[in-house]
């Protein structure tokens, strides 16, 4: 007869899960751990009260003049009368609605998208917004008012700049791209020359150059507008990084859709677009638009060739000997504006990625 | 070899280029700016009281009004200026280049300047220099007192050394602690890290304003700097040249002789005969410069005389209240003076 010893029922172990083991393991596992999660806890702990009273309690949001600003924290009142130069610029404010026209037909956009199967819709849709959009901002055709670019300005003229660069980096990137893969001596030397010469160069010389130097080669009277001339600046910038980002997508496919592509027949454009171009960009898309975030970014480097983007605005805004004092409260302002757009393209990235993830990883 | 040769050829042939570029520019802007309809005036646009964007995105400012008169003198409105908002690197190159007809966006006028650009100076809108903020604590009425005294300063600039200058031939001592920037600058100063900030003067009225509370602190008078700030136009339109010259001259003239905007009408009734060829009742003033015989009239109807201007964007009515000092009249102990019209 076996002799069974009874082990006594244990508690279940109260340690491997939840917040307590999360913390311990993550957070106090080792001494060097245990001294960085509170040198990280008393750096909070220093910035995190001293902005939220500087930024809401004590803060003024009531009132139009400087003298509403009494509290001592930061004076929003100067965020909300200048609101307006920062979305808009110098737009004259009764013509404001076309801006606002164009941002709701994005939003109808991207709502046709989503219902639109055929992507040859999709392109000429997009086409359609963008001249559109061109013409509502724009004007001077068809009876409605010409705002001429200088008046542009502010958040508008931000989400111009990268919108306009990358649509028209894009397809200069994409023929560069294959430029660059293509067994012509000429061309592949051409597009190879281009891209590295435009990514050995940093953005802000391109804008000088396109804004300081160029207007010196001009015959005379023959002035091109400042903001086109950034733009051309910007999106032959782009493209090049564009086009390295494809290339990257174009080598990831694997030999034998080339040759299968030949083998059936396949003129070179069609073997490009039907066949490998579709699969290339799919693998670029996350390098893509973590191109079109930098370039959001970069657009405050305009400032220095005299076009008021939304950071310039502020510091333009900074300056009135009325407001003199209020830097700080503009530039938290755009540094959250900034946060929001990055923050949801890198979302959006994150989720087409995971959508057109299906057959190669 | 070859490479270099090559590429010593296309330097050639750029510097060619650039040179055409810049000989071969309109000598006629007055015609251009009247075909154009508007002046195109550089300014800088984020400078407190010289040029700035108000609440209502309107520019205005010392500098904004002269480009205003002289709107004012050669299109009879003050508001036909177009504003091209230049930094500091590319303000030369945007009138060299044509795309502005006029830079108004205090430039100091040095001989170089002057002389190799391809740019002339015609006169001095405000003339500024280096000065020094103290607190009112420290009891200090002039910069001779300073001995020993710790400065602020923004580095990169010739100010550091302005001060090293002064402060030796007068034979004092100092400490300067330096920063990047003036915002920098002015915590530093406000946080007791020194006892005197220094900057240009037309500066030093701006930053005050950022202080928490300014009037504890005062400018000191002295000014141990030359900055002299004007305006510029391209050479070898001599015409345009006496336009901007001749427009500034009406706004002097116009204060010396106590025209005002508000009393420019009941002047032209004026029996005072240098009112009367200023504001063009008589003589050949105007059609002189190519203008109409109101062109002056214009510019202080709309815009001011230059003291009026002075006390709206810098002086007593703006919140920089900058004393006049050097830009007083020269008849007030100041250096501003207008040849006669006659």
């Amino acid at each position: 007869m076996a002799i069974y010893n009874k082990i006594n029922e244990r508690k279940a172990p109260s340690n491997t899960k939840g917040p307590t083991v999360w913390i311990r393991e993550n957070l106090f596992s080792t001494p060097l751990n245990v001294a960085l999660t509170i040198l990280g806890i008393m750096v909070l702990f220093w910035v995190i009260p001293p902005f939220v009273k500087w930024a809401y309690i004590n803060a003024n949001f009531a009132g139009t003049t400087r003298e509403d600003c009494t509290s001592g924290g930061a004076c929003w009142v100067f965020i909300r009368m200048k609101i307006d130069m920062f979305m808009y610029g110098f737009y004259p404010s009764e013509l404001r609605w076309r801006i606002n026209t164009v941002y709701g037909l994005f939003f109808v956009l991207m709502a046709a998208f989503k219902y639109l199967k055929s992507p040859l819709l999709k392109v000429a849709l997009a086409h359609v917004y963008f001249i559109v959009g061109f013409l509502l901002v724009h004007g001077g055709f068809f009876g409605i008012e010409m705002v001429p670019t200088d008046k542009w300005g502010g958040l508008m003229l931000t989400i111009m700049v990268a919108a306009v660069g990358i649509v028209c980096a894009f397809p200069i990137g994409v023929l560069l791209a294959l430029g660059r893969a293509s067994h012509l001596p000429i061309i592949k030397s051409i597009s190879v020359t281009y891209i590295e010469f435009i990514r050995g160069v940093p953005l802000i010389t391109i804008l000088f150059m396109s804004s300081i130097i160029l207007p010196l080669f001009f015959p005379e009277g023959v002035t091109f507008d400042k903001l086109l001339r950034a733009l051309i600046g910007i999106a032959m910038f782009e493209a090049a990084y564009i086009a390295e980002n494809i290339r990257g997508g174009l080598q990831s496919i694997p030999k034998g859709q080339f040759e299968a592509a030949d083998a059936i027949g396949l003129s070179y454009w069609q073997k490009m677009f039907l066949v490998i171009l579709p699969q290339a960009l799919k693998v670029a898309i996350p390098n893509l638009l973590s191109v079109a975030i930098s370039l959001f970014q970069d657009t405050t480097l305009v400032l220095i060739i005299g076009l008021f983007d939304l950071l310039a605005m502020v510091r333009l805004s900074a300056a009135d000997s009325y407001w003199l004092g209020y830097e700080t409260e503009g530039y938290v302002f755009v540094t959250f504006i900034f946060w929001f757009f990055c923050y949801s393209m890198s979302t959006f990235s994150q989720k087409l990625e995971k959508r057109f993830n299906t057959n190669l990883r | 070899m070859m490479l270099r040769s090559k590429l010593a050829k296309i330097s050639l042939a750029t510097i060619t280029v650039l040179g055409l570029g810049s000989t071969t520019l309109s000598a006629d802007t007055l015609s251009e700016v009247q075909k154009q309809g508007f002046v195109k005036c550089g300014v800088d646009g984020g400078l407190p009281g010289f040029s700035e964007v108000g609440g209502d995105g309107v520019y205005k400012g010392i500098d904004v009004d002269l480009c205003r008169a002289v709107a004012a003198a050669v299109l009879g409105d003050a508001k036909k200026v177009k504003y091209v908002a230049l930094n500091a690197k590319e303000r030369l190159t945007a009138l060299q280049s044509g795309e502005i007809d006029m830079l108004s966006r205090n430039t100091t006028w040095t001989q170089t300047r002057d002389t190799t650009l391809g740019l002339n100076f015609m006169v001095v809108n405000y003339y500024d220099g280096q000065g020094f903020m103290v607190t009112k604590k420290l009891g200090v009425k002039s910069a001779k007192e300073l001995d020993g005294a710790s400065i602020c300063l923004q580095t990169g600039t010739t100010t550091e050394l302005n001060v090293a200058d002064y402060f030796r031939s007068n034979k004092m001592k100092y400490k300067l602690v330096s920063y990047d920037t003036n915002d920098q600058v002015v915590k530093a100063y406000e946080s007791g890290r020194c006892d005197v900030l220094t900057s240009d003067q037309s500066q030093l009225y701006g930053l005050r304003i950022k202080l928490a509370k300014p009037d504890e602190s005062v400018v000191l008078p002295e000014v141990i700097s030359k900055e002299p700030l004007g305006p510029v136009v391209r050479q070898g339109d001599d015409k345009w040249f006496d336009i901007v010259k001749w427009s500034f001259y009406a706004m002097l003239t116009a204060e010396e002789s106590g025209v005002t905007s508000a009393n420019v009408d009941a002047m032209l009734k004026s029996d005072n005969p240098d009112i009367k060829r200023l504001l063009g009742v008589e003589g050949q003033m105007g059609e002189n410069l190519g203008l109409k015989k109101d062109f002056a009239y214009n510019i202080v109807k709309q815009v001011g005389n230059y003291g009026e201007s002075f006390d709206k964007t810098v002086g007593a009515g703006s919140p920089l209240k900058i004393a006049r000092g050097y830009n007083a009249l020269w008849n007030q102990g100041g250096l501003q003076y207008a040849p006669p019209f006659r």
